[in-house]
């Protein structure tokens, strides 16, 4: 059973300023599982969705963002929680932290900055379950964090004293007190340097195979997803445009997009020349009719510019949204 | 100008009802060039009478219609506020931009006439200043003090706007150029120092109008021009409270309330649409 | 080789920063002891690549005359840079080095047009008495990089896609006929799928326009796609430099080995050797003022020496390297040697 299905959702953002209303649809149609014990990417550029659809999983829906229609739901065990129709003080209490946890680009937000490391753990714990022995928790905590790589000193430092990728790593440690089932990366790696890079996406990969839970890893960066992600899926202005297994993306992918995203990809030993794609991605406020990415297409057809082509399932596991591609009948 | 007028009146309640309110103070002023009594002269109407559709805000004990002779109050108040707007604003560009951009030596000097005149202890200087000039003042030389005294917050303020957008790529673009300092502080800086203008004029305007209030209550200010301030120096002297005549310093509290309001209103709707992010929204960023 | 025959000569380079208050501050040494140079007649593109903090954005500052150095000298065209003083003279040399920045949303002001910016610069440089002339000039600078300028004029940068105002900012920056760019991680903020024509126009800049590069950067991929020679930094120090091939694909110094390995490779067939564990420093500051070679905290072959004097720069092959490894005798007689 799936740990989360996403059904046919569009989330819109819609200002009006001074009489000139704007929507931005900035998720349209997205379906997709999350399945449990799996690293599941989310690949794609910059306003292609992605972070949108971050923040209606994880309930995160405040104005101009707006669901217009689709479902969210989660299954842990026994009960299933409808995240579009949640309250706010029961997803605070029940789900926040416990069974959803959020790690983001640059920890600093979540650690406070006037207060030890081990305040912070404090703060978050008590808030939820209470702590009855203070002495007993740090032990348990300098035991956790261990367990993840990290020097139990941390725990007694001011976040300012850390490194990056340090902080990042305590963020993740953080996220993972509860054991909660599902982490949600969002760009967790993005600011680092690559070495800190390989550090931190290692200590997600160990705790994913460790506690056999379900990590949501969000990344422009496709080398990233070819290291750590088990399955990938990759957006374009909002839609989805290729789902697969990570070896079937990088080795077989049929989507005009994701193949131009893969071989334009430079390589350290590789010097073959690479190129552009024409164009640039559209704006989600005035998005091209038919399929999204048929400007941009070196193998456009007519029916590209009027018909959305289908998510189909061409081989298990394997689906794309593209008019080249006919459905395969399984 | 039009479009934003009235994208203004329609999506913002706030603006309306400064709107109505400034129209007010508008139509006053207006109107002092079609009184039929001449602010000078006393005992042209009948004294001490209550507000009544004669009289709209009564008459005084020097026998005055006072919604007449406010009209040019409101209109003496005004052009004294906005000389030392005009003037302040002029002196805080040109020290705020220069200090921000040039830095060294120059920001230095600039930056401590600046604390100089912050510090100063503002009230008894003007207080010093309106006994030595007793003779010469009037509202248009009180106007130009208050000019020469209001900038100093509001270049502190610009500067600090200038020390962040130096720091930002395009400033260091407009350099590679070839562009000198005048034309990046023209080009680069001055669109997004003009919200906090813009913003301060009005404030400063608020200012000097209320001190002119002050000084004029104390006396210190030139007594034979109507003007908000003298309105309530000569109800004091005549004892109107006391008297009964409470519509002589009611009236021009009504109308220095209204102008406030109505100003600070205005600001608040202007500001938010003139403020970069909204701009930028506007034109579909 | 003289000065003479080199457009740019840097010549060990020191960049000093107190932080800290007035007292009690400590020293930072963001460039430390740097040299290298580029040829005047043979343009190429020369990278300095390096994570956060290794010194590669001060160095950056320090070659568009941003920042003075503390020590050591800058040539430019055999001209001391800091004898650059007056106005017209430092207008002379932005006109021969030219700047790309790092963010194309911050490149320009989002009140002002794009085109303004190359006026300007047409204007500013005298590469055009009128503006009808500038607009030939700017034209011209803009079909380099694949624009015209019906696409840019009256446009705000917000128009423009993050590709777009990029190769905007290379055609201003060509203007004026520069011999050296200097591009500040500039495909760093710009997608992927628009990354690579960026990346193509400073290959096409050195060899039609004849144009050298320093292109500054962390990207060890695109820094391999595009470049010549590569110098490796690491905490202020220039730790390994030569031919690009030579140091990415045989890297001597055990920083470049480690950097190299972290890059992820855009395929999956790695991700076994990729996921082995490496250690990282717990806090940034102890890297910078620890002595002798900043890597020996963890590095796999520290020997003892290392932990106490500055290693030096050792010739191998075509490539320079710092580290006692490749000193003859590995041993603490060697410190004193310059190869």
């Amino acid at each position: 059973m799936a740990l989360l299905s996403v059904e046919n959702l569009s989330a819109y953002y819609r200002t009006e300023i001074y009489g000139i209303s704007r929507t931005v649809r900035a998720v349209d149609g997205v379906s997709f599982e999350l399945k449990p014990n799996e690293i599941y990417g989310v690949a794609g550029e910059s306003s292609c969705g992605k972070t949108t659809l971050i923040k209606v999983i994880s309930g995160n829906l405040k104005p101009p963002l707006k669901v217009n229609s689709g479902s969210v739901s989660y299954h842990f065990g026994i009960h299933a929680v409808d995240m579009l129709h949640i309250s706010q003080e029961e997803l605070r209490r029940d789900l926040r932290w416990k069974e959803i946890s959020y790690v983001m680009q640059g920890s600093m937000s979540v650690l406070n900055p006037v207060r030890k490391i081990i305040r912070t753990f404090e703060d978050i714990v008590d808030t939820h379950e209470g702590i009855p022995d203070k002495k007993r928790f740090f032990e348990q905590v300098r035991e956790h964090v261990n367990r993840l790589g990290l020097p139990s000193e941390v725990l007694t430092s001011y976040p300012h004293q850390l490194s990056g990728g340090m902080r990042q790593r305590v963020a993740i440690a953080l996220a993972t007190v509860f054991h909660p089932r599902l982490i949600i990366a969002d760009e967790p790696t993005t600011a680092l340097d690559v070495v800190v890079q390989r550090g931190v996406l290692q200590m997600i990969k160990d705790i994913q195979a460790m506690s056999n839970n379900t990590v949501l890893l969000v990344t422009h960066d496709m080398a990233v997803h070819a290291n750590v992600a088990d399955r990938v899926m990759i957006m374009y202005a909002g839609r989805i445009a290729e789902e697969a297994p990570t070896e079937i993306i990088f080795n077989a992918p049929l989507h005009p997009y994701t193949q131009h995203l893969i071989h334009s990809l430079p390589m350290i030993g590789e010097r073959s020349n690479k190129v552009s794609l024409r164009g640039a991605p559209p704006n989600l406020a005035n998005p091209p009719t038919g399929c999204r990415f048929h400007e941009r297409c070196p193998y456009v057809m007519d029916i590209c510019r009027t018909e959305v082509p289908e998510l189909v399932t061409v081989q298990d596991g394997h689906r794309v949204a593209c008019h080249l591609v006919k459905e395969n009948p399984l | 100008m039009l479009r934003v007028l009235r994208d203004l009146l329609r999506y913002d309640g706030r603006f309306r009802f400064a709107f109505i309110l400034l129209a007010a103070v508008v139509v006053m002023f207006l109107l002092s060039f079609v009184s039929p009594d001449d602010p000078n002269k006393t005992f042209v109407v009948a004294m001490d009478a209550p507000p009544s559709l004669d009289h709209l805000f009564g008459t005084n004990s020097r026998g005055q219609d006072i919604f007449w002779w406010l009209t040019f109050a409101v209109r003496n108040s005004l052009i004294m506020g906005v000389i030392t707007a005009v003037i302040s604003r002029v002196i805080a560009i040109i020290v705020g931009l220069t200090a921000g951009y040039q830095g060294g030596w120059l920001d230095r000097v600039l930056m401590s006439v600046n604390d100089s005149f912050v510090i100063m202890p503002l009230l008894p200087i003007l207080i010093l200043l309106g006994f030595l000039l007793r003779d010469m003042m009037n509202l248009f030389l009180l106007g130009v003090i208050l000019g020469f005294f209001g900038w100093p917050y509001d270049a502190r303020l610009i500067r600090s706007q200038v020390l962040s957008l130096k720091e930002r790529s395009f400033t260091r673009t407009a350099v590679y150029s070839g562009t000198n300092g005048f034309w990046i502080t023209i080009n680069e800086h001055l669109p997004f120092v003009l919200p906090v203008v813009f913003a301060t004029t009005i404030n400063n305007l608020l200012w000097s109008i209320g001190t002119e209030v002050t000084l004029s209550v104390l006396g210190l200010s030139d007594l034979t021009t109507p003007s908000l301030g003298t309105a309530l120096f000569w109800a004091n002297q005549h004892g109107a409270l006391v008297a009964g005549v409470w519509w002589w310093i009611a009236a021009p509290a009504l109308v220095a309330i209204i102008l406030f309001l109505g100003l600070y209103l205005f600001f608040a709707s202007i500001n938010e649409y003139i403020d970069p992010r909204t701009r930028l929204r506007l034109i579909g960023a | 080789m003289s000065a003479a025959d080199k457009l740019l000569d840097v010549q060990h380079v020191t960049v000093e920063f107190h932080i800290g208050g007035l007292v009690g501050g400590s020293l930072l040494v963001a460039v430390n002891d740097v040299s290298f140079s580029l040829d005047m007649d043979q343009p190429e593109i020369f990278t300095l690549a390096g994570e956060s903090g290794s010194g590669k954005t001060t160095l950056s500052r320090l070659l568009l005359r941003d920042l003075e150095p503390t020590r050591g000298k800058v040539l430019f065209e055999g001209r001391d840079l800091a004898t650059v003083r007056n106005r017209s003279e430092f207008k002379e040399f932005m006109k021969k080095v030219q700047p790309v920045f790092q963010n194309p949303f911050e490149t320009f002001s989002p009140l002002r047009r794009v085109d303004a910016y190359l006026f300007d610069t047409a204007l500013n440089f005298e590469m055009a008495p009128d503006h009808q002339t500038a607009a030939r000039v700017v034209e011209e600078a803009l079909r380099n990089v694949g624009l015209s300028l019906e696409e840019v004029s009256n446009r705000y940068p917000h128009e423009l896609s993050g590709g777009q105002i990029q190769r905007v900012s290379v055609a201003r920056a060509l203007i004026s006929q520069p011999k050296l760019i200097l591009a500040d991680e500039p495909v760093s903020m710009v997608d992927a799928s628009l990354r690579m024509e960026i990346v193509n126009l400073f290959r096409k800049l050195r060899d039609e326009q004849r144009v050298s590069v320093i292109y500054i950067t962390h990207d060890l991929a695109t820094a391999y796609y595009i470049s010549d020679r590569i110098g490796i930094m690491l905490r202020g120090f220039i730790i390994e430099s030569g031919p690009v091939e030579d140091v990415l694909d045989r890297p001597l110094h055990p920083y470049t080995q480690l950097l190299k390995e972290s890059v992820p490779e855009p395929a999956p067939k790695e991700r076994e050797s990729w996921a082995k564990h490496i250690s990282l420093g717990t806090t940034e500051v102890k890297e910078y003022s620890r002595a002798g070679c900043k890597f020996a905290g963890r590095c796999p072959h520290v020997m003892e020496i290392c932990r106490v004097v500055d290693p030096p720069d050792v010739q191998v092959e075509r490539r320079t390297v710092k580290c006692y490894l490749y000193t003859e005798h590995a041993e603490p007689a060697a410190a004193g040697i310059q190869p």
